[in-house]
């Protein structure tokens, strides 16, 4: 009796160790939090609400994930909550270019560096729009109508103050040497709307953002501030697709911004932690729902991983750096 | 007449027993979740999302907006049992629903409650049946200052509403705004009033300190005052809600007007909670009944829960018509929009008739069953009064921890509560009025923000306030409601020199 106890004993205790061993990758056993730096219903929480559909429909995961928004501060709120989040593999964000703005604009003590970078999922489009009932029809057209105009009467509408919009606008006034009045609305829905009644006199949308007033015929895309068009060809409105819309540099208009939307977890995340959730996000591309997500956005797909990513936002970082000095959008604490 | 052909059409996508299913469901999770204080529509959405990404995007909406119906008819069940708005345009319903329910009528304050909302509801969604599209383009013309122009009036129609001396009302307001100031200053994207303290990052979140000031502050009160509920002798009978019926229709105008407020401000989108406090203010001054508004009177009642469901529902036009949220629950159904591949903005009318017409007949049918359901439970929520206040407060208590903890998922936020259940405590005390003081927390920092991008459009220009008819209508209405007193009382005068001179 004793003896069949423990060889039942011993042969459980080799099957865990083997078990062990062959499958040494690591699998969350909480639920993990999914962190949102913005508000509920903007491009980011979107982003993450569909990952989260995906993952449920698809049972991507064996344990539920949770979508979290934490917005307070531009987003600080999440991205320091994470920061605290050291040796927790349950905790992931997504971010958006407040990932560098925020701690730039506000002095809150935080730097990318802090966290572990996971994967870029894609980088979000930026395009110049103005009204459809305007008669500009060009980049051209719409920048002779801003330097005739007085300096400061024509405004241009974006999402937050200092982030990416209005580094955007700084940018394009450099470009053009004339000065816009730029207006900061909470969210990109309600900018958008806000040329459509003509409050604005244009917008640096993302493409999910206005693409139903375009549809709707009343808003009109004049550049993409990108280095090549978009790649998506399907006609949207009178046979134009988002690949028609020529990038911003052929225009004259010498800008190029993309806006990050990668995974970032918490400082001290092993290898195993990062490959696992690596291995989660490609299966989520796969996914027929992610393509037409993308798709929707017109988003650029770029995915990147491991030193590449960590490049890649090391550059941006300064880029972003340099960008905010030149605009004084730097917090006085720095 | 197309309209009434696609609505009937929706009808019957709404009546799939499956449909009607995911209603009722939705339905009780959403009343569930209006009771809890915290767990706001908003989230409670949010968080049920997920769950519909299998359904067909019909049956997903109606599911999600009918949570959405559920929390706004929970919202007025603490409001008017225990003096805890679980919503929060639900706080101006405490105002007379929370005295009527300690003079032992919570079940006619539940039932006027419920019906109103319904009343609220239905007249806006008959006029999204019928004007959809030419309300849609009404909503286009709002721009920063005709939305600070309707938030000033929303402050002027409430300025002097209560008894207390005026500098106590204008010092309670301006400890809200500088509350309301506290995090991210929108414009200029610079931190204020945080101190370095990471959890003022957020601000002070409007629910947390309405869960302290009234939930807390009453309980504090009600220890004080020798731990019992005064509305034990509470009826429980379903006749009662029968007996209210009879005495509501005398409301009719205070109904009507109430429907007009919360349909114009769910449009513009400045949403049901400016909704409610504007309806009821104006409900005050206007009513014969005025000077017993704030001591039990059903018509407090009426005006701001027929407003803000009104709005509620209407807030869902411009979403659907133009992409643009009027809630923010209304900003998640958004996103569950897109992810189910459905592109909000003025083709969704001509592209996707099913579900659009599916989710306006489910609009009718939500909301009739929610009444339905709701008013056959008003016996049982009266009956908690009649639970020993021993035992019925620790369970709040726990309740608004729970509260204020899913408001960001923060035990800070518990503590904040306490504090403010004790500030709350203190000024009641002090006989400091608490209403502007929300009022400012709630609409302080959006009233700044459009404010301050108004005049960035002008360049300082404070003309832009009277630049065109619509925003100077709105401007002038709200100078004759802060001088309202003063002009009635002129016109009293005038008619006494009349009659005496006649």
């Amino acid at each position: 009796m004793r003896s069949s106890v423990l060889r039942v004993a011993l042969v459980t205790v080799a099957a865990f160790c083997t078990s062990g061993i062959a499958s040494a990758a690591w699998e969350p056993v909480r639920p993990v939090e999914f962190i949102v730096p913005a508000g509920t219903g903007g491009g980011a929480d979107q982003m993450a609400r569909t990952i989260q559909g995906i993952v449920t429909k698809h049972s991507l995961m064996k344990q539920p994930m949770v979508v979290i928004n934490k917005s307070g501060g531009a987003g600080g709120e999440g991205f320091l909550d994470v920061k605290s989040a050291a040796n927790n593999p349950h905790k992931i964000i997504i971010t958006l270019s407040n990932l560098f703005t925020t701690p730039l604009a506000t002095g809150i003590p935080f730097n990318w560096k802090d966290l572990t970078p996971v994967a870029m999922l894609a980088l979000d489009e930026f395009v110049l729009w103005v009204n459809a009932d305007k008669p500009y029809k060009t980049v051209k057209d719409y920048v002779d109508a801003v330097k005739k105009a007085p300096p400061g009467s024509m405004k241009m509408g974006g999402t937050g103050s200092k982030q990416e919009d209005q580094i955007i606008t700084v940018a394009v006034e450099k470009a053009i040497s004339s000065k816009f009045t730029y207006i900061p609305y909470k969210g990109g829905g309600e900018v958008a709307v806000q040329l459509v009644g003509n409050h604005v006199d244009s917008t640096v949308n993302n493409p999910i953002e206005a693409v139903a007033q375009w549809r709707g015929g009343k808003l009109r895309p004049l550049c993409v501030f990108d280095g090549k068009p978009m790649a998506y060809d399907e006609p949207i409105v009178d046979g134009k697709g988002w690949k028609d819309i020529p990038t911003c540099k052929s225009q004259g208009l010498d800008m190029e911004y993309l806006m990050l939307r990668g995974i970032f977890m918490g400082p001290k995340a092993t290898k195993d932690h990062v490959d696992y959730y690596i291995e989660l996000f490609k299966k989520v591309r796969a996914t027929p729902e992610w393509q037409d997500f993308m798709k929707s956005g017109a988003f650029n797909t770029t995915f990147l991983t491991g030193a590449d990513y960590a490049k890649w936002v090391e550059g941006e970082e300064k880029r972003h750096e340099v960008l905010m000095k030149e605009a004084g959008f730097l917090s006085t604490g720095n | 007449m197309e309209e009434l052909v696609n609505l009937f059409h929706g009808f019957a996508v709404a009546l799939q027993p499956f449909n009607i299913m995911v209603m009722v469901l939705g339905i009780v999770l959403g009343v569930i979740i209006g009771v809890l204080p915290g767990l706001g529509g908003a989230n409670g959405v949010a968080i049920l999302l997920p769950l519909t990404f299998s359904m067909p995007p019909t049956s997903a909406i109606i599911m999600l907006s009918c949570i959405y119906w559920g929390a706004l008819f929970g919202g007025a069940i603490t409001s008017i049992l225990f003096n805890i708005p679980g919503e929060p345009w639900s706080v101006a319903t405490t105002f007379d629903g929370y005295p009527m329910a300690q003079q032992g009528k919570a079940g006619e304050a539940l039932t006027a409650a419920f019906t109103s909302s319904f009343v609220g509801a239905l007249f806006a969604v008959i006029m999204i049946t019928l004007v959809a599209p030419l309300v849609a383009s009404f909503a286009l013309q709002f721009g920063p200052a005709e939305k600070f122009a309707v938030y000033f009036l929303a402050f002027c129609s409430f300025v002097g509403l209560s008894k207390e001396p005026p500098f106590k009302t204008i010092a309670a307001m301006m400890m809200g705004f500088a509350l309301a100031a506290v995090g991210l200053d929108s414009i200029t994207g610079q931190l204020r009033l945080t101190f370095g303290v990471t959890h003022l990052l957020n601000g002070f979140d409007f629910l947390i300190a309405v869960i302290g000031l009234f939930g807390i502050g009453e309980i504090l009160l009600t220890m004080e005052e020798g731990l019992a509920f005064r509305g034990g002798k509470a009826k429980i009978d379903l006749k009662v809600v029968l007996q209210t019926w009879k005495g509501l229709p005398r409301y009719w105008l205070t109904m009507l007007r109430s429907c007009f407020i919360g349909c114009w401000m769910g449009i513009t989108p400045a949403g049901a909670t400016p909704a409610s406090f504007m309806s009821y203010g104006i409900a005050k001054r206007v009513s014969k009944n005025g000077n017993n508004f704030g001591k039990g009177e059903i018509e407090g009642v009426i005006a701001p829960e027929t407003a803000a469901h009104a709005a509620g529902t209407a807030a869902l036009l411009p979403m659907l018509s133009l992409g643009v949220p009027g809630s923010p629950t209304a900003a998640v159904l958004l996103g569950g929009l897109l992810i189910w591949g459905l592109q909000p903005g003025p083709m969704l009318f001509v592209e996707q008739k099913e579900f659009v017409w599916g989710l306006i007949a489910s609009m009718y049918l939500g909301n009739l069953f929610g009444l339905i359901i709701v008013l056959t439970c008003v016996p049982i929520f009266a009956a908690i009064l009649r639970v020993p206040f021993s035992i019925i407060a620790p369970l709040i208590l726990v309740l608004c921890a729970i509260g204020a903890y899913s408001v960001h998922s923060s035990t800070f936020d518990v503590m904040l509560m306490l504090v403010f259940g004790v500030v709350g405590y203190l000024l009641k005390k002090c006989n400091y009025p608490l209403a502007p003081l929300v009022l400012a927390i709630v609409l302080g920092d959006k009233a700044e923000e459009a404010f301050r991008q108004s005049l960035l459009g002008s360049q300082g220009s404070l003309g832009i306030f009277f630049s065109n008819p619509l925003v100077s209508t709105i401007m002038v209405l709200g100078l004759i409601a802060l001088f309202w007193s003063v002009i009635q009382e002129g016109i009293t005068r005038l008619r006494g020199t009349r009659t005496a001179a006649a």
